[in-house]
């Protein structure tokens, strides 16, 4: 069908697109992007990992000393873990969470309404986020009145208050729920635009044949929208990997809920240690080239179709 | 055939999302009313927190530090904006909220305007490795922002930048091109041939094509866009610390809320009116502008 209609242009007029070959003033229009590119992508990845393998002002080469710091230092090694705990858990809470509700929104006449009041969090920064479950996880001494909402709530069926934040029995997945409520709407934003996606006959062909609800799910929406919810749950993990903000506000990265890109900042900017914050920096890169290579073999696929 | 096709496919998921349809066949059997109530409950335990914050930075200092937001709503009620009035006055928060518009404006257009450039020549112009650069561009979606922190702070340092307006336009516009020229090209690709080559034939520069007639047709991409360029900026804190954190004329808001949750831990009234303050914004683009960033949210997440 294609070749017909372009056969059809060719016969008329030529195709005007195909005869401007090699204009090089294209180059003027892509010098802007491409430069700034060239000096915030290229140049600091070559930079920083020069770097990684120098001591903390850079002045010296110092080998695999700053990764060996990394890899073995106490203190990292729980910012490791934790950075760990945050992807496990946090990638199964948003994506898990975003395919349940999408699932029942889909079932209802407000479906509009309920999605917004869980897309919202996504306009709030990181910042303002913590700031408003500091005040959900607030902890005042057993006896006095307690003005968080999770420690009064719970005091409502006799439990004794807790230090959501600051107790390393639990302060990390207190956080983890921060970055829960932020972005589960993202995924159920898309899984449901997937889930309306699938064709009305796939599902009532299922039914026809006699698949129960849960066979229903498991067997015929998950699989069909599995695509997006590889595209969500990729995209989380880019997200938790870089995961900064919440635990600069919240803890600092102290009570034991550092990650990588705690100890970065930290290393950077009050240490001044630029081998040790560029070591972090390309640990933090080399996870993500995977994903990197994905996309790149996606968008050659495409372009192949085109 | 194969372009109308792709455009297709945005405006079918867009509109997926627009005029959900009737759907539900997986809780079809489920008690219609059971399954409100439950998502009733959800979109209720997710909307808490925020409401809490908002009614307490309206609460007088004494009144927070005492007892839960929630005894508040019950009358009599004693409701005060002095708390807006402290911290725009006293702690430099109005200062914040200007330095804040001031980096995120120029740091939205300026990625989109070269994005926009990049994106045309990389859609519908023939040169030399464009392939190869336009998945060079993809591959720089999902780098960390953290692996160019440390080289451009030494290069901000030697050139006097550091803890001007300008270090943040510069960084930000550069870490939102890949995103910028990656939606856009899409976008620009599967506009229809036709169009670009009546243009050409008619004797269009490639300067008129592009601002007579690709931009207008890219509004909807362009404002998608726009709104998640200008929500990353004003919502980012990482970047803005590195740069201009020791600088608190230039620092936008979350760098000062970010502060005074350190400085202030305890003046919880100074907090709950500046954080609600730094929402604002993003809160009145969001709600007024749900549409486009929800296309702009589907657009992007093929960069998963």
């Amino acid at each position: 069908m294609a070749t017909v209609a372009r056969e059809r242009v060719a016969a008329t007029a030529p195709p005007a697109r195909e005869k401007r070959k090699f204009s090089w003033l294209a180059l003027l229009w892509i010098a802007p992007a491409v430069i700034l590119i060239l000096a915030f992508f290229i140049y600091p990845l070559i930079q920083t990992l020069i770097y990684s393998f120098q001591n903390a002002d850079s002045t010296a080469f110092v080998g695999l000393k700053n990764y060996q710091f990394v890899f073995t230092d106490p203190a990292m090694l729980d910012a490791l873990r934790n950075n760990l705990l945050w992807l496990v858990l946090g990638t199964i809470l948003t994506v898990g969470l975003g395919l349940i509700v999408a699932v029942l929104v889909d079932r209802v006449k407000i479906e509009a309404i309920i999605k917004s009041a869980l897309f919202v969090p996504m306009a709030i920064s990181f910042v303002g986020a913590s700031v408003i479950w500091k005040f959900v996880y607030d902890y005042e001494p057993s006896g006095s009145t307690q003005i968080g909402l999770l420690n009064a709530f719970l005091g409502l069926f006799g439990i004794q208050p807790q230090a959501w934040l600051t107790n390393p029995a639990f302060n990390n997945f207190a956080l983890i729920v921060i970055y829960t409520w932020m972005w589960t709407g993202f995924s159920m934003v898309i899984i449901s635009a997937a889930l309306k996606g699938i064709p009305d006959d796939v599902i009532e062909a299922a039914k026809m044949d006699g698949a129960g609800r849960f066979t229903l799910f498991w067997r015929i929406m998950v699989p069909m929208i599995a695509p997006t919810l590889g595209v969500v749950t990729t995209t989380m993990v880019i997200n938790i990997l870089k995961i900064f903000d919440v635990i600069y506000v919240e803890t600092g990265g102290n009570y034991g809920t550092n990650v990588v890109a705690m100890e970065f900042y930290n290393q950077l900017f009050n240490f001044n240690n630029y081998g040790r914050g560029s070591a972090l920096a390309i640990l933090l890169t080399v996870v993500v080239v995977p994903v990197m290579i994905i996309n790149v073999r996606r968008m050659r696929r495409e372009e192949q179709g085109r | 055939m194969s372009t109308t096709e792709q455009r297709a496919v945005p405006a079918a998921r867009a509109k997926a999302v627009a005029q959900p349809r009737e759907g539900g066949y997986f809780l079809r059997s489920f008690n219609n009313s059971l399954v409100t109530i439950l998502v009733v409950v959800i979109a209720l335990l997710w909307s808490i927190p925020t409401f809490g914050l908002f009614i307490s930075s309206f609460r007088p200092p004494q009144a927070i530090a005492a007892s839960g937001w929630w005894t508040g709503l019950v009358p009599p009620w004693q409701f005060t904006i002095q708390n807006y009035v402290n911290v725009i006055q006293a702690n430099g928060l109005g200062q914040a909220f200007i330095n804040s518009l001031i980096i995120s404006i120029p740091a939205t257009i300026l990625p989109i305007l070269f994005g926009s450039f990049a994106a045309f020549a990389f859609a519908w112009m023939n040169f030399p490795f464009r392939n190869t650069l336009f998945f060079g561009v993809v591959a720089m979606l999902v780098i960390p922002n953290q692996i160019a922190l440390a080289p451009i702070l030494y290069w901000f340092t030697q050139l006097g930048l550091t803890g001007t307006y300008a270090a943040l336009w510069i960084a930000h516009t550069a870490f939102g091109l890949p995103f910028a020229v990656f939606l856009l090209r899409n976008f620009f690709a599967a506009l229809p041939k036709d169009l670009m080559e009546s243009a050409y034939i008619d004797g269009a520069s490639n300067f008129r094509t592009f601002w007579t007639i690709i931009i207008p047709l890219s509004v909807p991409a362009l404002a998608s866009l726009a709104i998640f360029q200008f929500m990353w900026v004003w919502n980012d804190l990482l970047i803005a610390l590195i740069f201009v954190g020791g600088n608190q004329s230039v620092a936008p808001m979350t760098v000062v809320v970010a502060d005074l949750v350190g400085s202030y831990g305890e003046n919880w009234q100074l907090l709950t009116a500046a954080s609600f303050l730094s929402m604002a914004l993003p809160l009145v683009v969001f709600f007024s502008m749900q549409r486009y960033f929800v296309r702009g949210i589907l657009a992007g997440s093929v960069k998963g």
